[in-house]
Parts: C-alpha cells; sequence; structure tokens
C-alpha cells in the first residue's frame, strides 16, 4: 500500500498527464465514429456565438459578391416558375397533388464560421435544432454541394464540407449514371476527386458531375462539379477522376440544407433489410 | 503573485484571438496551417511544476477544440508537448533558470536556444496533431510535407512576434 501511494506521489505528473491524453482520445474516437455525439451542445455554442459576432462585422466585406450570386439564383429560379411556362393542357394541374409529393424543403442559413485550408474543414452556420436542423442533413450553396450536417444545437450547426477526409458524397456523371464517391485528398479546396468510377465508363473533361440518386442526404442531379482531369492506370479498375469543384468555398456566405421528408422511411427499411440477414 | 495571474489571463486570451482571428484566416495553401497559439504553453516560466503545465496545456488545446470543431484534437496534442517540455527543459536549461522565474525568451536565454526550442516542440507538436487529424498513415508524405512547412511558419511568426513586441521586456 505504501509503494502504490509512493508510486502515485512520484509519478503524479505522469498519470495526470495519461488520464487527460485518455480522456482527449476518447472524446476524439467518439467524435470521429458517431456523427450524432454532438460536441456542440457540450460547449454550449460558445464558438459559434463568438463568430457570429465577428461575422457581423466582415460580412459587410463580402455583400456584393452575395448579392451577385443571389441575383443570379433569383433569375435562374424565377425561369422555374410556373408563370414562367407557357401551359399546353389543363388536365395536368388537377392531378398535381397526388403525383408529386414534396420530398425535400429547404432551410437557408448563413455561414458565420468556416476554414478551407485544414485537413478537415468544418462550417459553422446559424440555423440550428430550434429551425428544423438535425445531423446527417446535407447542405448545398447555389452553386453546388457544401457538406453534411454534424452537429447540431439549439441555435448553431456545424457542417463537416465536402473538404474534410471524413466526408463522402455519393456522386454520379450526369451524361451515363455512372456512380461514385466524392472524396477530398487534401490538397487543393478548388478541387476534389471522384472515386470508384468504373474503368469501363467513359470519361470526358468538362463532363458534369451531380449527385446521385443513392444517397439519402441529396437529391438526385445536386450540381457538384465538372470533370477537370482524368487517368486510368494499367492494373486499375476504377478511374482516377479530378473534379473542379462548383462552390467556391473560400467565399462561402449562403447555404440551404434540405430536409429529407421521406429519410426515415428509406432508412428503416434499409436497416429492415440489413438486420433480416 | 495577482499582477502575474493577470498578465497571463490577457496574454493567454490575446494569443487564442490572434491565433482564430488572424492566423486562421490566412488561407495561403492546405500546406500553411500555422499553430502560433502553443507559444502560450511555451513561453510559461522555467520553473513552473510540470503538472500545472499539463493541466494548463490541455486547457489550451481544449478552448483551441471549442472553436475548431475538433474535440479532443488539439487536447491531445498540447497536452502531449506540454508535458514533453518538462523534460526539454530539465536538460537544456540550468539550475540558476530553475531557481529564478524566468521565462524561456530570446532576452533570456538567447536566439538560438530560443529557436531549437521551439522547433522541437512544435514540430512534436504538428506530427502528433496533423498525424492524429487524418487518423491514418494513408496520406503519409503529404502529411509529412504539410507538417514541415506548417512548423517553419509557427516557428517563424513566434520569433517575429518575439523580437517585436518581447524587446522591452529586456530593459
Amino acid at each position: 500500500m505504501r509503494n502504490l501511494i509512493f508510486f502515485f506521489y512520484k509519478y503524479y505528473t505522469f498519470i495526470l498527464f495519461f488520464f487527460l491524453e485518455l480522456f482527449s482520445f476518447v472524446v476524439l474516437y467518439q467524435y470521429n465514429n458517431y456523427q450524432k455525439a454532438s460536441f456542440l451542445n457540450f460547449t454550449g455554442g460558445i464558438s459559434s456565438s463568438f463568430y457570429e459576432s465577428i461575422n457581423s462585422t466582415t460580412n459587410y466585406f463580402g455583400l456584393r459578391n452575395i448579392n451577385d450570386s443571389l441575383l443570379a439564383e433569383n433569375a435562374s429560379l424565377r425561369s422555374q416558375m410556373m408563370n414562367a411556362y407557357y401551359q399546353s393542357g389543363t388536365t395536368q394541374t388537377s392531378i398535381n397533388d397526388t403525383v408529386y409529393k414534396q420530398q425535400y424543403s429547404y432551410i437557408s442559413a448563413n455561414v458565420v464560421n468556416n476554414s478551407v485550408t485544414k485537413r478537415n474543414n468544418y462550417i459553422t452556420i446559424d440555423k440550428g435544432a430550434m429551425h428544423g436542423i438535425e445531423p446527417d442533413m446535407g447542405v448545398i450553396s447555389s452553386n453546388g454541394v457544401v457538406g453534411i450536417v454534424t452537429s447540431v444545437s439549439l441555435h448553431f450547426a456545424t457542417i463537416r464540407s465536402a473538404l474534410n477526409g471524413n466526408t463522402k458524397i455519393s456522386c454520379m456523371l450526369k451524361k451515363n449514371n455512372a456512380f461514385g464517391s466524392l472524396e477530398w485528398n487534401g490538397d487543393d479546396p478548388k478541387f476534389s476527386s471522384l472515386k470508384y468510377v468504373n474503368k469501363h465508363v467513359p470519361i470526358t473533361s468538362n463532363d458534369e458531375v451531380v449527385t446521385s440518386n443513392y444517397s439519402t442526404l441529396f437529391p438526385e442531379g445536386i450540381p457538384v462539379g465538372q470533370v477537370y482531369a482524368h487517368t486510368l492506370d494499367a492494373g486499375d479498375n476504377f478511374h482516377v477522376i479530378k473534379v473542379n469543384l462548383y462552390t467556391d468555398f473560400s467565399v462561402l456566405k449562403n447555404v440551404y440544407v434540405i430536409k429529407n421528408i421521406f429519410k426515415d422511411e428509406q432508412q428503416t427499411l434499409e436497416g429492415n433489410l440489413k438486420g433480416g440477414n | 503573485m495577482v499582477i502575474e495571474l493577470i498578465t497571463y489571463i490577457v496574454r493567454f486570451l490575446l494569443i487564442i484571438l490572434i491565433q482564430l482571428l488572424v492566423i486562421n484566416n490566412i488561407e495561403l495553401s492546405t500546406y500553411v496551417n500555422p499553430y502560433m497559439y502553443i507559444l502560450f504553453v511555451l513561453s510559461l516560466p522555467v520553473s513552473m511544476k510540470p503538472w500545472v503545465v499539463v493541466l494548463i496545456s490541455f486547457f489550451t488545446g481544449m478552448v483551441m477544440d471549442t472553436f475548431s470543431s475538433t474535440p479532443g484534437l488539439h487536447m491531445a496534442a498540447t497536452g502531449f508537448m506540454g508535458y514533453i517540455r518538462g523534460f526539454y527543459l530539465q536538460f537544456s536549461c540550468s539550475k540558476e533558470d530553475f531557481a529564478g522565474r524566468i521565462e524561456p525568451a530570446i532576452s533570456k536565454k538567447g536566439i538560438v536556444w530560443f529557436i531549437v526550442y521551439m522547433t522541437i516542440l512544435t514540430l512534436l507538436h504538428h506530427v502528433f496533431l496533423f498525424y492524429l487529424e487524418i487518423y491514418s498513415f494513408k496520406e503519409f508524405f503529404r502529411t509529412l510535407w504539410r507538417i514541415l512547412s506548417s512548423t517553419f511558419f509557427t516557428v517563424l511568426i513566434i520569433t517575429l512576434g518575439q523580437l517585436l513586441f518581447y524587446r522591452n521586456a529586456k530593459t
């Protein structure tokens, strides 16, 4: 017993160090593995409100760019409105309600903190659980895909941006629906890479990459980027594709969070299947 | 004693703010990610008890984690560095340094000693941090290159900061 006490007395610095290190590894491991472990709730959103107050000042510098992108988006939305189309038949309107059921709804939000040069980049936005945001929702900007919601507090949410080693977004080539996975290699915030596209799929530069219909996070066909360069090594089964991202993460200000109304239904069904096997 | 405590608290806030508002916004390249906030831990007095330094390092890392949504990452790296710092100082400082309340600074220990001290501990911190961030050795050389260039910039920023702002401390 005396030896034990003496041991603790002699190595108390190491023991303190050891336990604190163990604690940080546990926190880190949990966060990496379970996206629902809400670190944001734990810290009470202190950092988010700090960044928001900073952001309310720095926001003024980018107003011109924001206006331009919003105008462009307005124009494209206006062109999709019903009154922009010539109505050729009368039968369609009566069955519209039963044939089309809304699957995705969008929540707009402002970026309060963002980084692009880290290996794993995160974005903080100023909408949270109060506005209906939940973990594992897709996030897009007016140009293209942004990322996936990781954790949510009452007023804020953090997003794992597409520029993050742990983010994998299911994508496909628009022209032939060949699907792959968008993963960032940490090199250049303007480019990402599309992996696991089979070698028999023909690819040319400037092919458009969009989100696929396999993911429950994004609607099908949200623009992601363009094929910038592609190679196929002799022994490989998959193309190596470099994608030029449409979203400019370094000037990101407004984003939309996507709520998939049927997500639970789809996941329960797929979960049943896995459980049955 | 109280004045000393206030000085350290002010310095802590100042360093964290510089890191968050200035350094983190230098978006030069994905290979340049200086983390100069470790200066706070590295500039604690030589004679401070190792267990206090370890506690302070973990706390500093925790604050950084809160602001960069990376729970545990900076905490583990900075804590590790704070623990190793004790051993490094024991081996590189004389008995007189431990008796007085001096800080490891250019004005006290000379520029060569300071740069070596900074480089070794920053390198340890960055190696720990960057490999932990990736969580694998998959991109070993790319990460290594990222560590080396970030270490260079961290040491550069800290040294320049010392030369600019700490000169008054000598007189």
